[in-house]
């Protein structure tokens, strides 16, 4: 399906045209494209759809970013109390 | 009916293991009947008759004799099966249904179905920096805080503290397709989020 707005390549580079993804079904593909375990003509499948649908880079680059961001978010850890009584447990141990 | 042994509660609290091994082969078969019916697979009803046992002999000194040997057994056993039970339907529910509210494309009958919608589409965000704001970064704490269990785990294992896929499998006993399933979910309700606060 060629997205709303867009024209098709007048030609394509493949011996075999790539299948039809449409964009409800590319986004439950992302990850596994992302992941890089996509079959090899599902992934050429992929970016074919890609290349011709807006849209669609736009939701690959939020969810690219989201992970992005993801990489500052700030995480919980052990309570100060609990680092102490372990690094005293740490130095009785070498005592 | 089978009728209990009256002295089995007395040689079980004694630690007297034929009679351990025996009980567990008589109500076994019935146990694991009753645990199917609240959990998915064979295996995992074995493992709730298990983990029943196991509470039994945790508790056994505890048991006050007002019941039936038996049916406190059973009982112990239903607890352990609704609790895994509801743990499955969690994990299923975590796994089911499109990440993407489908009313976003169009439909079926439309000359594109499946595209997206003209005034649905995602919009640019804009420069990347944006989202790295205390802002959004405090955003995204909280809507991880709201992912269901596993894919909280899995999100943050993967993608805040940088493990790897095979890694994350082997520290939460995942497949790698149901690891995958899970960091997509994750993923895109974060993308959702951060889309609601954005456009």
């Amino acid at each position: 399906v060629t997205p709303p707005g867009t024209t098709p390549p007048a030609t394509t580079p493949l011996a075999t045209t790539p299948r039809d993804i449409a964009c409800i079904e590319l986004v439950e593909m992302l990850t596994d494209y992302l992941e890089g375990v996509l079959p090899a003509e599902e992934m050429v499948a992929v970016e074919a759809h890609l290349q011709e649908c807006p849209p669609c880079q736009v939701y690959l680059a939020q969810m690219r970013a989201t992970i992005a961001a993801l990489g500052s978010v700030p995480v919980d850890t052990l309570c100060t109390e609990a680092q102490d009584t372990l690094l005293d447990a740490f130095r009785d141990h070498f005592r | 009916v089978q009728v209990e042994d009256p002295m089995l509660l007395e040689r079980l609290r004694a630690g007297d293991q034929v009679a351990f091994a025996a009980v567990v082969r008589q109500w076994s078969p019935a146990m694991l009947r009753v645990a199917r019916a609240y959990v998915r697979t064979q295996s995992s009803a074995e493992e709730v008759v298990q983990e029943a046992w196991l509470g039994v002999l945790r508790s056994l000194d505890g048991f006050e004799g007002r019941a039936q040997l038996r049916t406190w057994v059973f009982r112990i056993l239903v607890k352990a099966a609704r609790r895994r039970g509801r743990r499955e339907e969690r994990v299923n529910a975590e796994l089911d249904g499109p990440t993407v509210d489908p009313s976003r494309f169009r439909d079926s009958d439309d000359q594109y179905p499946g595209g997206w919608r003209a005034d649905a589409a995602p919009t640019d965000w804009g420069p990347e920096p944006v989202l790295l704001a205390a802002e959004f970064r405090a955003v995204l704490h909280r809507a991880l805080a709201e992912l269901p269990e596993r894919q909280r785990a899995v999100v943050e294992l993967r993608d805040v503290h940088g493990f790897d896929s095979d890694e994350v499998c082997e520290l939460l006993d995942l497949t790698p397709a149901d690891q995958r399933v899970l960091l997509h979910r994750g993923r895109a309700t974060l993308r959702g989020v951060l889309e609601g606060v954005i456009a």
